[in-house]
């Protein structure tokens, strides 16, 4: 039972970061039906980017943290404005090959930016361990970085529901042409969409940096691409559901790896992704619930 | 649905494509042939990519050495020249400079490159061109012998120690010093050099009346080990032999404290990097222990001289890669001094024939399977530095 809370930890910590990226693939598929395979890259900026602010800047984890969504938010919107907006009224494949020719060049210019080798974090936050209930280990970072997912979702949860940014955000994922009839400015709607979804990958981009210490420009595949899995896990297109696919997927990697053999772990993510895709297309959250962004 | 397949497969084809196309880009500047005056040694080595710390330090060490001998003259009247390139720590990269090297830059020996993988990535190229290759510290048995014919390459050569040895040694240590009685494997799957070790100390640990109680493997690329670090504190082994290269090892070290295993970590020659400590932490490194070719701290004259000029030169302590890149440097212009014309064909011959070459990693004769027959140190980390604990003859 011990091992089993413990895996279910690992499963968390891990799911918390595949959340995060998953939230912005689902949003922007939400909005524009575009499956942004370049979000992934974003991710791996973003860790860049923390890795600059703490150890070559010298910045503490939450400046560090703000700069990165910042600039990973833009980032986004560039992307949007100069590769996909000029296909929106392209057919869906165009804007899909752009997707993947903007994340090889987001990991190849970046390796040519700051060498492909490996970095290692500063250590910003010193490392605690508690114990619970006898054998059970959680340190502090993997509270932290639930703690500051949780945080991030609830204000995503605020900002789509309670907001008139979000508000236009819904209305514009249901339907583009009577948002815009109604007034609403649809360009920056969209904008709005790509850089919450890419502050939220910057993010886990930084958190990733503090939790394993080291990250490289290729990092960014791997995690894009399970995330992208999660997102379809829990309906492409539902917030909600991203992060249940995150999590779940998080979960389910770490119990195949504690009580199966650990080279099963990345099959099993992927097998899922097709079961979900013959069994029920539209994710586990995606039945009747219209509502998208 | 189909969309999302066929996506899938643009997205794998679009992948490789750009595998390939970063394979062959590469050195812009064209270098010349060499002229009368030179003889070009060309290094293949891992100047960038996951293990770029190891090509790094071989083409300081072999550098240095090169340069020395320049200063004295050169061999058989002509000056050395080292063209060293950047294989990506990448087989098929590897492979793309060998033929630039060989068939462009006309090379009469190429020294590389670290890993086993990424030597048998290129050795066809050299042995289809004649052309002898020389490993500073790719250990893994089969890249000097081809284990289909039990044949030796007659092209390729190593500096290192093999890997049958190394883990032999390991499992010695963990059982006679540590009082192991059970261990974990856990392998990095991609690497054939760490399935050696795990073999080799796998036999010998049971030999020994110990007993291997799991068996895990990782890919290298992976970020997350604790959900199967979870599972190998709960199989309660006295010991982890983690054989792999140090970018993995420092996360499954530093993950594997943080779930509370204190248990010693083992490991192989592939652990020696500054970047071990980093990633991993030099306190969770406590209690863990890898096998080199060599500790810069022995009590050995060759060794003090080889650290200081190092150390004049680079401001930093060599370690085991600088030491063998420095040691292959040697072999191959011994070979060069007895083969009179510097023709591959002849230095061939001559590096089959090395008999007591004094060098930094011990005096180096070659076996009939071209490994050198040489001793491991085995060494601990303490606080983040390395400290010489024992040396294992063969």
């Amino acid at each position: 039972m011990e091992v089993f809370f413990q895996q279910l930890i690992n499963g968390i910590s891990l799911g918390s970061i595949y959340a995060l990226i998953a939230l912005g693939y689902t949003m922007v598929y939400g909005i524009v039906q575009l499956i942004n395979f370049a979000h992934g890259d974003i991710y791996m900026v973003g860790a860049y980017l923390g890795f600059f602010a703490t150890a070559i800047l010298g910045w503490s984890f939450i400046p560090a943290l703000l700069l990165a969504m910042i600039v990973c938010a833009i980032l986004g919107v560039v992307i949007e404005k100069l590769a996909y907006k000029p296909l929106r009224n392209s057919p869906r494949i165009a804007a899909l090959i752009t997707a993947i020719g903007v994340s090889l060049f987001l990991e190849y210019g970046m390796m040519l930016l700051v060498k492909p080798d490996v970095r290692t974090f500063p250590q910003v936050l010193s490392e605690v361990q508690y114990k619970l209930f006898g054998n059970l280990v959680i340190t502090n970072r993997q509270i932290i970085i639930l703690v500051i997912t949780v945080v991030l979702m609830l204000l995503l949860q605020y900002i789509v529901h309670k907001t008139r940014m979000g508000k236009a955000m819904r209305a514009v994922s249901y339907d583009k042409q009577a948002a815009q009839l109604m007034g609403i400015n649809v360009n920056n709607t969209i904008s709005f969409t790509f850089a919450i979804g890419s502050s939220l990958a910057a993010a886990a981009g930084v958190l990733v940096g503090i939790y394993y210490n080291a990250i490289n420009p290729l990092m960014g595949i791997m995690p894009g691409l399970k995330a992208f899995v999660a997102a379809v896990l829990g309906g492409i297109g539902i917030i909600p559901g991203a992060m249940a696919g995150g999590f779940l997927l998080g979960i389910v990697e770490a119990m195949v790896s504690g009580y199966g053999k650990s080279l099963y772990r990345d099959p099993a993510a992927f097998i899922i992704l097709i079961i979900i895709l013959i069994v029920l297309p539209a994710g586990l959250f995606g039945k009747n619930v219209r509502e998208k962004v | 649905m189909k969309k999302h397949f066929r996506l899938a497969a643009l997205l794998v084809a679009l992948v490789m494509l750009a595998g390939l196309v970063s394979g062959c880009g590469g050195g812009g500047e064209e270098k010349k042939a060499a002229d009368a005056n030179e003889i070009v040694i060309g290094g293949n080595l891992e100047l960038s990519g996951p293990v770029a710390t190891f090509g790094t330090a071989m083409k300081n060490g072999a550098e240095m050495y090169f340069e020395e001998v320049n200063a004295a003259g050169g061999v058989l009247g002509k000056k050395i020249k080292f063209n060293v390139m950047d294989n990506k720590s990448d087989a098929t990269e590897a492979a793309n400079v060998a033929t630039r090297l060989i068939t462009q830059d006309k090379v009469v020996a190429v020294m590389g490159a670290a890993t086993s993988g990424n030597t048998m990535g290129f050795m066809q190229v050299a042995t289809d061109n004649k052309v002898p290759i020389i490993t500073p510290s790719g250990t893994a048995l089969e890249v000097t012998v081809d284990p289909n014919t039990k044949k030796v390459r007659d092209y390729v050569f190593r500096t290192c120690f093999i890997d049958p040895f190394q883990g032999i040694v390991m499992a010695n240590f963990a059982t006679n010093d540590l009082k192991a009685k059970t261990a974990v494997l856990y392998v990095d799957n991609q690497s054939p050099y760490a399935k050696g070790l795990a073999q080799f100390f796998k036999d010998s640990f049971i030999k020994q009346g110990g007993k291997i109680v799991g068996e895990e493997a990782f890919m290298p690329e992976d970020q997350d080990f604790k959900a199967t670090l979870t599972k190998i504190k709960g199989l309660n082994p006295d010991v982890i032999y983690v054989p792999a290269y140090y970018e993995p090892v420092g996360k499954i070290v530093k993950q594997g404290r943080e779930i509370g295993i204190t248990v010693p970590f083992l490991g192989g020659d592939g652990w020696d990097s500054p970047k071990l400590p980093e990633i991993a932490g030099g306190a969770a490194l406590n209690n863990t222990y890898f096998s080199n070719h060599y500790s810069s701290q022995k009590d050995d004259p060759e060794i003090k001289g080889f650290v200081e000029k190092y150390q004049a030169k680079f401001g930093q302590v060599p370690d085991t890669f600088a030491a063998l890149g420095y040691d292959t440097a040697v072999l191959l212009v011994d070979a060069i001094k007895r083969s009179e014309d510097a023709s591959p064909e002849k230095i061939k011959e001559a590096l089959a024939n090395a008999k007591d070459v004094q060098a930094i990693t011990g005096k180096l004769s070659f076996d009939e399977n071209h490994n050198p027959i040489k001793g491991a140190v085995i060494l601990e980390m303490k606080d983040g530095k390395q400290v010489y604990k024992t040396y294992v003859q063969p």
